[in-house]
């Protein structure tokens, strides 16, 4: 049941792009979300898609795998384009009674929809090949600079990579006790918005006592290991780039001119 | 009173590149009182097995059938059938949450939709029949030590007054008494209920004391289906998977190897302690 939720999860393979450094995945996915809002064009569409696609074949991470990733958020998409559609004012193609569908809603709904699509994929492509590890290992780098202002940079990554873990333990936990709950005749699926709220009840309480089990253990783990917090710690497996990051830098800056020259020529 | 498998597969994350399959072709057919022990090393399948006995997980391939009835079929009743195959999970204290154990029993009666009276008559049967004492029936069941924890878990699955009942490693965890206890209360139910009993399990004298039948599994497939006395007598086999079987065994088959005439096949204490007797008394 709850399996089956794969955004943001990490997808085991050894590519190209798995390897590749997390903060050059980092910067090149912010890179990535700048050029779809530069971009305004078919051809600067086209371009965005090709790269996406590109990367995707690297990754090897089956098109099937992310497609399936996109399914929780279609509400939201939907949403949008009906929105976009019917709120935007302009020349008008169609008419039923007070609905007005017109020729620029339909193409700003639509380009939403393409922008959201691109900006989703892209950045599930890098939690899909980045372990939750390596990622804050990789902020944590990269903000590295915000320490002398006083923030805590360590903490702040130490926390998400706990959360981040934390997450699939949860899920499975609370496939086991909803399990646990239907084999005692609890029904989640049925009756009106209520009842159904009632019905979270008994797997809720549970679920919020193993967490909090799990973090006091997961605290006394980590205090009994002597755990300090940022100051003077190593790494075990400091980030190094390699020529291949260098690489990879050079193609998304290549890629975001690409695309400015597009929005500039066309 | 019967459930049958049929070719029954199951395969986890199909389609990505860390599918499993967890169940390979399993034909199975599970008698009326019968007390069987499911034995297997650690992800051979054993848990995914029995969630599929009460609908919990539908399979992959394959068909179950519980009196004759397709239990994944669109019309079939699942609530009366996790009603009638009660399973008690890893570490059902887990999943307690109302705020008196009293309360927490009659959630599996209260969800079968029968009248209060019932209800609270069930809940308190159960919780005799589980040896909890009467003066801590409104205390919270998180205030609990483990072991009533556990029982207060499976006093709620014995509720629904189940006619199979299953429960996956009921005495992990448990000291050594609190095992005993579990077990004790599993074989009366079987004795005195003439209840189905499935227990998994990874401690081969748990199994080898109570059960009939014994079921091992390895890698999603069932290796042996026979009475504990023939199963055992696969000793390298079993140590293999990493099982193995009960200590009484090894004593026996150690003092058949120095020249003593004992069979050494014995998987109980009681019937060992009677042969060494015997031979004692030979002497």
């Amino acid at each position: 049941m709850v399996r089956e939720i794969t955004i943001g999860q990490y997808y085991d393979e050894e590519s190209v792009i798995h390897r590749l450094d997390p903060r050059v995945k980092l910067v090149a996915t912010l890179v990535y979300i700048v050029a779809i809002f530069v971009v305004d064009s078919i051809a600067g569409y086209a371009l965005v898609a090709l790269f996406l696609a590109a990367c995707i074949m690297l990754s090897k991470v089956p098109v099937k795998y992310i497609v399936k990733g996109l399914k929780p958020v279609m509400i939201i998409l939907l949403l949008t384009v009906v929105f976009n559609m019917l709120l935007t004012p302009g020349e008008t193609l169609f008419k039923f009674g007070i609905i007005n569908i017109s020729k620029e809603g339909l193409k700003a709904g639509s380009t939403m929809a393409l922008r959201l699509i691109l900006l989703i994929t892209g950045s599930s492509l890098m939690t899909l090949t980045t372990t939750p590890n390596n990622l804050t290992d990789g902020m944590e780098k990269l903000l590295n600079p915000l320490k002398y202002i006083k923030v805590p940079v360590h903490e702040i990554a130490m926390m998400m990579s706990i959360a981040l873990r934390f997450i699939p333990i949860l899920l499975e936990e609370t496939d086991i006790i909803m399990k646990a709950q239907m084999a005692r005749g609890a029904d989640f699926e049925s009756g009106n918005i209520f009842k159904r709220a009632k019905a979270m009840v008994p797997l809720l309480v549970p679920l919020f006592v193993s967490a909090f089990r799990r973090a006091n253990d997961l605290a006394m783990a980590m205090e009994a290991r002597c755990y300090r917090g940022g100051d003077g710690r190593t790494k075990m497996k400091p980030l190094k780039y390699l020529r291949r990051d260098y690489i990879a830098y050079a193609i998304i800056w290549l890629f975001l001119a690409g695309c400015i020259v597009l929005r500039i020529l066309l | 009173m019967s459930m049958t498998l049929e070719h029954v597969n199951c395969i986890y994350s199909a389609d990505t590149n860390h599918s499993v399959h967890a169940l390979k072709d399993i034909c199975l057919t599970i008698g009326d009182g019968e007390f069987i022990g499911l034995i297997g090393h650690t992800g051979c399948g054993k848990s995914t097995l029995v969630q599929h006995l009460n609908g919990l997980i539908s399979p992959t391939d394959g068909h179950i059938y519980y009196n004759g009835e397709d239990i994944n079929a669109k019309d079939f009743n699942r609530k009366e059938l996790r009603g009638n195959v009660g399973l008690v999970f890893q570490y059902p204290e887990h999943q307690l949450f109302e705020n008196d154990v009293f309360a927490d029993v009659c959630f599996g009666p209260k969800n079968l939709g029968l009248d209060k009276k019932e209800v609270e008559l069930r809940a308190y049967e159960a919780l005799h029949s589980v040896g909890f004492p009467d003066e801590e029936f409104y205390s919270s069941p998180f205030e609990l030590s483990g072991g009533q924890k556990r029982r207060v878990a499976i006093a709620g699955v014995l509720a629904m007054k189940p006619k199979i009942l299953i429960l996956d490693e009921p005495t992990a965890g448990l000291d050594p008494q609190g095992r005993e206890d579990i077990l004790e209360l599993i074989s009366d139910l079987h004795r005195n209920e003439n209840m189905t009993i499935i227990l998994v399990s990874h401690s081969m004298d748990d199994v080898a004391d109570y059960a009939e039948r014994l079921i091992v599994m390895d890698h999603g497939s069932i290796l042996y289906d026979d009475v504990p006395q023939e199963v055992f007598k696969n000793v390298r086999e079993l140590e293999r998977m990493g099982l193995a079987v009960p200590e009484v065994t090894y004593i026996m088959r150690s003092l058949k190897r120095n020249g003593y005439e004992v069979d050494d096949t014995i998987t109980k204490i009681d019937d060992a302690v009677e042969q060494i007797l015997k031979l004692w008394s030979e002497k």
